[in-house]
């Protein structure tokens, strides 16, 4: 589940998908804001820390050379009265400075970015990526998600992802066999929908759009669509009842009998697209 | 001794530029020959660490003092590390804080914010 931005829908329409799938997968991507885990309440939980190695320079083998702080495309490293600086909230941990010190000055050391929590709720299994306030990048935390993970045949994993359409989407989406594109109603709406629109065909993934939020009247976002030739796979009603239910931390499909057909119908649509993608393409 | 300033063009008479990392000069003034060296900034590409990035250039250029309207934690720790005063600009252009910090008129700079890190400082 992809979006431009935050607050189209992408949690309320993986939520309620791995909710009608029942036996499950979710995986919240969304590391730097999780919020999957308010509406399922995971019960087990298992909590691992997330380590990632930043360089530790030894002064004495230290010659001055400068190659890490040349090297280093983030500028993590300074090199100031023959004193190497490292600065490891700008260090990306990827581990190149090391690979580079000629006088192997620098050995990598471990630090805390985050955790990971694994739990259930009722079939589902849940996991979450927390990415602690202040790091530049949650990105090894949603490969070690991703990683942890070992999909069981006929067991639908769904992905929420980061909004936008950066290197942490592009990692959230690296192993996905379908894309569902989540947009709004508006023009701004249809701005943010062409970015992950741009991004799914940059990796040729298959897609589809779910438009949410719909009301009577116009929908730039479905004309889109309709211009693109994108496939629209569900369009969930601006809906007072389903605004409740969401606003209280409740998952539709498990509340109302109305959404829990709803979004089995929304998942057959696609299950049916996600098989005649692969059957089609390879 | 040598005076950095962050520089939106490359004239003495130029506006101090308000972001530091992503000036897009610097000038290098030295008190003692009146000579001006224009810096082309070669920090303002980057992705991160901008700041990090210039304040290094600033210190192998052996500039003394740092004249600039804010900066940056990680920048300051490079000047602290490098030993350089870090003073704050007073009015709009180069030259004229030149003579400011020369008549005693600059006061060191104590706010340090935290970094903008990719975000529009203004």
């Amino acid at each position: 589940m992809l979006s431009g931005k935050g607050g189209t829908g992408k949690t309320l329409v993986s939520v309620n998908l791995a909710a009608a799938a029942k036996e499950s997968t979710y995986i919240d991507c969304d590391v730097e804001e999780p919020n999957g885990y308010l509406f399922f309440k995971p019960e087990n939980i298992q909590e691992e820390e997330m380590l990632v190695g930043i360089p530790k320079v030894d002064e004495k083998r230290c010659s001055g050379c400068r190659k890490c702080v040349e090297f280093c495309n983030f500028n993590a490293l300074a090199y100031i009265k023959d004193k190497l600086i490292v600065f490891k909230e700008v260090c990306h941990s990827c581990g190149g400075c090391i690979i580079l010190c000629p006088e192997k000055a620098l050995t990598e050391k471990e630090k805390g970015i985050g955790k990971i929590q694994k739990g259930t709720s009722d079939q589902v299994t849940v996991y979450t990526g927390v990415l602690n306030i202040g790091e530049p990048s949650g990105t090894p935390i949603i490969k070690k998600l991703l990683a942890q993970n070992k999909p069981e045949a006929n067991k639908v994993t769904f992905i929420d992802c980061p909004p936008g359409s950066a290197c942490i989407v592009m990692e959230s989406i690296a192993d996905a066999d379908y894309c569902i594109l989540v947009a709004e109603p508006t023009l701004f709406g249809v701005h943010n929908l062409n970015m992950v629109y741009e991004l799914v065909k940059l990796f040729h993934k298959p897609f589809g759009v779910v438009l949410n939020k719909c009301m009577v009247g116009e929908n730039p976002a479905e004309k889109f669509c309709l211009e693109k030739g994108i496939k629209i796979l569900g369009r969930i009603p601006f809906d007072n009842e389903l605004g409740i239910l969401n606003s209280n931390a409740e998952i539709a499909v498990r509340k109302s009998e109305k959404y829990r057909m709803f979004f089995s119908s929304l998942l057959e649509t696609v299950k049916r697209e996600v098989h005649h993608e692969t059957t089609s393409n390879y | 001794m040598k005076i950095a300033i962050p520089v939106d063009e490359k004239s003495l008479e130029s506006n101090v530029c308000a972001s530091f990392g992503r000036a897009p000069y610097f000038l290098i003034y030295d008190i003692d020959t009146k000579e001006s060296v224009f810096l082309e900034n070669s920090a303002t590409a980057s992705t991160g660490g901008a700041g990090v990035k210039a304040a290094q250039m600033i210190a192998d250029k052996k500039a003394n003092i740092l004249l600039a309207p804010r900066l940056g934690e990680n920048a300051a720790e490079v000047f602290k590390a490098a030993e350089i005063k870090i003073y704050k600009t007073t009015t709009a252009s180069a030259k004229d804080n030149i003579d400011a910090f020369i008549g005693g008129k600059l006061s060191l700079l104590n706010e340090i914010h935290a970094g903008f890190h990719g975000h529009r400082g203004n």
